[in-house]
């Protein structure tokens, strides 16, 4: 029997008096991957913050490697690197002052050599010294997702990661989450463009719309 | 490296200090106002040294509440509108630890130069040299307590609009305890009388701000990123 690493039993989430979905069941096992689709408004990123842990669920249980990753959130919060709609950067610091900062608070390697891998898997290492605030918004995502890559987490939640990215990067971030999964990470990715995922669980949110009335 | 329990607090506190060294002017216009404020003072009382003499404490004191107050929105707001905030709720790091940096960050950019800035006042405002080591004192002691209280008020403030008038209603009044005992503390110094009293309950109050106000301020962050 495969052990589930990620399972998320009977979730429901309300935002704005609005059912957004409910009875949502996925579970992944290492190496596992989801891509959630649905309409603008449905509910993608609510989804994915209620299993980061920015928004509380109506109902229902989120378990990492067993446990209540809402109470115990240490293994959890390790684990996880959640890449939102905001890049999360500091506009006067440089690029990899950036990710320097984030590969601290994640109590990851601090090697520069590993900082700079995880810049050159997002094309961003020749602009390593420039303040942030001067970066396109195709840059800007990469870097956003570079914090994740150089950081050794295990649970990747990207919403929308391709906005913004142009062929070449999108190609890049494919890889990045290839190499990923198959060091055993876990991927949930929100998206409305094309984003190629060997192997995935799809799930379209408006599938879990109004569950409760049917 | 190895890693320890401070790692979170010293790379937030380097971050934000380098933040504050790079934008320059911007970080330090809070204790410009500082020294502008307190200068407009003889220019409307008139320069009778007698009365500012006897105001000059109360004035100081009153001027680096408000300075404070301005830069308090520096705090959280763009770390807040750059989502580095919702990162940092869900971090693996403590989060009364990463404010506790933040707040020190602010103190060192705020606090300390109004600290410093102090003699300089004090002179202007023809303050009785007996009190100038204790003033410096208590508005270093004192600041600190202001940039820590300040924090919950921040982090409730997050994303409103009207924040600043609200802030100044929300923090002036937490701020009360700080005013009297600082005052107090320079005003029993120039009249001669030992100010250790003041000053103890000054540091009481700054202790147990840094201590509390960290666990209140990221209860109110948690709460905003709903």
């Amino acid at each position: 029997m495969t052990k589930h690493v990620l399972e998320l039993s009977n979730l429901a989430c309300r935002r704005g008096g609005r059912l957004l979905f409910s009875g949502l069941d996925l579970s992944l096992t290492e190496g596992g991957a989801a891509l959630v689709t649905g309409p603008n408004g449905s509910g993608k990123s609510s989804f994915l913050r209620v299993i980061a842990g920015l928004i509380q669920p109506l109902q229902g249980q989120i378990h990492w490697e067993g446990q209540n990753a809402q109470k115990f959130t240490d293994n959890f919060r390790s684990a996880l690197r959640y890449v939102g709609h905001s890049d999360g950067l500091q506009p006067v610091l440089s690029v990899l002052e950036n990710l320097k900062y984030w590969s601290q608070i994640y109590g990851s390697s601090q090697d520069l050599k590993k900082l700079n891998r995880g810049l050159e898997s997002v094309g961003l290492f020749d602009l390593s010294e420039l303040p942030a605030r001067v970066l396109s918004a195709g840059q800007r995502r990469r870097l956003a997702l570079a914090k994740a890559i150089a950081t050794d987490g295990r649970l990747w939640l990207l919403d929308e990661p391709t906005v913004a990215l142009d062929r070449q990067s999108i190609k890049r971030i494919e890889t990045a989450i290839s190499e990923f999964r198959s060091s055993g990470g876990i991927v949930i990715a929100s998206t409305n463009a094309p984003l190629n995922l060997s192997d995935c669980k799809a799930l379209d949110i408006s599938d879990y719309q109004w569950a409760e009335q049917n | 490296m190895g890693r320890t329990e401070l790692s979170g607090f010293i790379a937030t506190l380097n971050r934000d200090l380098s933040i504050a060294r790079r934008e320059g002017g911007e970080a330090f216009l809070a204790v410009l106002f500082f020294v502008l404020g307190a200068l407009l003072f003889p220019l409307g009382v008139g320069p009778e040294a007698q009365l500012l003499a006897a105001v000059s404490a109360g004035l100081i004191w009153v001027m680096a509440l408000l300075s404070t107050l301005l830069a308090l929105d520096r705090l959280f707001q763009a770390d807040w509108r750059e989502g580095t905030l919702e990162l940092l709720v869900i971090s693996p790091e403590p989060l009364p630890l990463i404010i506790a940096a933040k707040c020190t960050a602010h103190w060192i950019v705020t606090g300390l130069p109004m600290a410093v800035a102090a003699p300089v006042m004090a002179l202007l405002l023809n303050l009785p040299p007996e009190g100038w080591l204790t003033l410096v004192g208590a508005l270093l002691i004192g600041g600190l307590a202001l940039s820590f209280i300040g924090s919950i008020c921040a982090a409730l403030l997050i994303g409103s609009r009207r924040g600043g008038v609200l802030m100044t209603l929300l923090a002036l009044p937490l701020y009360i305890p700080t005013l009297i005992f600082g005052a107090g503390a320079v005003q029993a110094a120039v009249g001669g009388y030992d100010s250790t009293g003041h000053l103890a309950l000054m540091g009481a109050i700054t202790l147990s701000s840094i201590s509390l106000c960290p666990w209140v301020t990221s209860a109110a962050l948690k709460q905003a990123m709903e």
